[in-house]
């Protein structure tokens, strides 16, 4: 404890940067995601290959993406965007599949209504398909998100900076309460992200929060 | 109710308000040898030739897998018939951007099909919306529509998931008419709600067409419904024949073929009473007590009613309880099968027949009702007193 508060500063820090790494890739992956799942789900030859690729992509190791990333982006080994172009292969090749399934969640009907009523095909996407899919989607989020956090704390064995570099730091140190720090730290991120996500999701579906036949509740 | 036209002028004109080349009773909608097929299947419709009446409701009725259903989606383009014409107003509706054909028609599905993310009225405002009708504007025009469909505009606010399936039903009813459509298009739109709610929105519908007089083509396999809501009922039978097209009373008089009278059913007698009046039916005195006299132990059955004289129940010959229920009543204005129906379900055999305030008027006896129902049969096939 008394270490920790002495290196409050650094915690906070290294807390950002790890923030930034796995919250960027998190935004990242679900811009790129939606439009491939619904190219998945309008073709369905293009979806098996969309999704095996995902597959594929997601057993490379993290470490050895993050170590062939500089050489093929042309970064420097230090850089923030090894990570995060890292993370977001990862996350998209998730999302894409939880996308499809939130997609796929929509309820057939409505999306005829939508239709009958005169929706043009990309207008009743971004107004019909894609609210209603929220809760299947952000289902999907939320385990990218915790995955994200404790994957951005590998890209200390390279020496970017992180929650991670007290795992490297504690172990070279041979000094275990900077260890817990990090793991504490780390969880923490990782609850934290996932009731930001949770407050997101019900700021984005207020119809799920009512009741059947109660009266609605004034939007707080 | 006067329902204002608040539809943009850009969209009028895809669909005009009524045929360019006549008035009301000439054919709004028309199939021309219009064919369904799926691949390796069966024709869902196989030659189809329908002309429907402008200002009426038109019923598609048949068995499941008739073609039905495929037919009336042929009408907005949810469905691209396989070949043959299908034209709205006069125009080749292929020859229409479908989104801007669909926003000019009235739409009604099964379980209401309402956004369930979008409030009750972000709900009816869809089409004055999607028409870039101003919001402001649009919502006055739904708050007006929900009270002609009976909710209050304090439903506005809640989501479909808030209400029973009836409201909802409603709310479907209030967001086809928002655009204030010439042409109304409802699939098996009271399916499935239960048969007290049901009976509720057919009278409703009635009541609205009677102001609105739109062209609405209503699908259902329901015959009862059929009979009830249609100006024209179109039979179908598998493949997309039309086995029959004719007004509801020549249908239940006579079917054409084995298949409508088999569809059309058992009870399509008793049901064909439902087009005539029951007022050639003698009324006579009712032997009503009140219970708070404490009267009782009459010779016959005795009609029980409350101080206001609505009846109550029965009580048998010579007791003084239990109450039995009664039948169902015949009101004033009623059809023969009403009355037929209220002295069968009476308990002594006699039909209470009740006023407009629903106080006892007297009692009908099954004998008269059905000498009244030849006398009706006579007048029937009497041209000069036909109807």
């Amino acid at each position: 404890m008394e270490w920790f508060l002495a290196n409050v500063p650094q915690v906070l820090s290294l807390t950002g940067s790890h923030l930034v790494q796995a919250v960027v890739p998190l935004v990242l992956s679900v811009i790129i995601a939606i439009p491939l799942a619904q190219l998945a789900r309008l073709n369905k030859g293009l979806g098996a290959f969309i999704l095996s690729v995902g597959s594929l992509l997601y057993t490379i190791p993290s470490l050895a993406l993050f170590v062939i990333l500089p050489g093929i982006l042309g970064t420097k080994i230090l850089d923030f965007a090894n990570i995060v172009v890292a993370l977001t292969i990862y996350a998209v090749a998730l999302l894409v599949r939880s996308t499809l399934d939130a997609l796929n969640s929509v309820d057939d009907g409505v999306r005829q209504a939508a239709t009958a009523m005169g929706y043009k095909p990309f207008q009743r996407f971004l107004a019909v398909d894609l609210p209603l899919s929220v809760p299947v989607l952000f289902a999907g989020l939320r385990v990218i998100s915790v995955s994200n956090i404790s994957l951005v704390t590998v890209g200390a064995l390279l020496g970017i900076p992180s929650l991670g570099f007290f795992f490297t730091d504690g172990l070279q140190r041979n000094f275990p309460t900077e260890i817990l720090v990090g793991i504490v730290g780390t969880l923490v991120l990782a609850m934290l992200m996932d009731v930001v996500l949770v407050l997101l999701q019900r700021l984005l579906t207020p119809w799920l929060r009512t009741r059947p036949t109660t009266t609605a509740e004034v939007a707080a | 109710m006067v329902v204002p036209d608040v539809s943009p002028s850009a969209d009028t004109s895809t669909v005009p308000a009524s045929p360019s080349h006549g008035q009301a009773g000439t054919a709004m909608i028309e199939f021309h040898n219009v064919v369904k097929s799926y691949q390796g299947g069966q024709p869902a419709v196989e030659n189809l030739n329908l002309g429907i009446d402008a200002g009426k409701i038109t019923v598609f009725v048949g068995p499941s897998g008739c073609g039905k259903t495929t037919s009336l989606r042929m009408i907005n383009r949810m469905v691209e018939p396989t070949s043959g014409t299908i034209t709205v107003g006069g125009r080749n509706v292929s020859t229409i951007a479908a989104p801007a054909l669909r926003r000019s028609m009235g739409y009604v599905m099964q379980s209401a099909g309402l956004l369930p993310h979008r409030t009750v009225m972000d709900n009816v405002t869809t089409v004055l919306r999607l028409n870039r009708v101003p919001r402001v504007k649009a919502r006055a025009r739904a708050a007006e529509l929900l009270d002609t469909v009976g909710l209050s505009s304090a439903m506005g606010k809640r989501y479909p998931n808030q209400l029973s399936g009836g409201q909802q039903q409603r709310v479907g009813v209030a967001r086809a008419l928002a655009a204030d459509p010439p042409v109304l298009l409802m699939d098996e739109p009271f399916s499935a709600v239960d048969p007290v709610v049901r009976a509720e929105l057919q009278q409703e519908l009635l009541r609205l067409q009677r102001d609105l007089a739109k062209t609405i083509v209503f699908v259902t396999h329901d015959i009862d419904e059929a009979t009830l809501l249609g100006d024209k009922v179109a039979v179908f039978a598998t493949g997309g024949r039309v086995a029959q097209y004719a007004a509801p009373e020549e249908i239940l008089r006579a079917p054409v073929d084995d298949f409508v009278a088999s569809f059309v059913g058992r009870d399509r007698g008793f049901r064909h009473l439902s087009f005539h009046a029951g007022t050639g039916v003698p009324v006579h005195p009712a032997p009503s007590v009140t219970l708070d006299d404490g009267v009782t132990t009459a010779a016959g059955w005795a009609l029980a009613v409350d101080a206001g004289n609505r009846p109550l129940g029965w009580l048998a010959p010579g007791s003084s309880e239990p109450l039995l229920p009664g039948g169902s009543l015949f009101h004033a204005g009623d059809s023969l099968r009403n009355a037929l129906d209220a002295a069968l379900s009476s308990p002594s055999g006699l039909g209470v027949a009740v006023d407009d305030g629903g106080r006892v008027a007297g009692v009908v006896k099954a004998p008269e009702v059905l000498a009244a129902i030849d006398a009706a049969r006579v007048s029937q096939h009497n041209p000069e007193t036909q109807r």
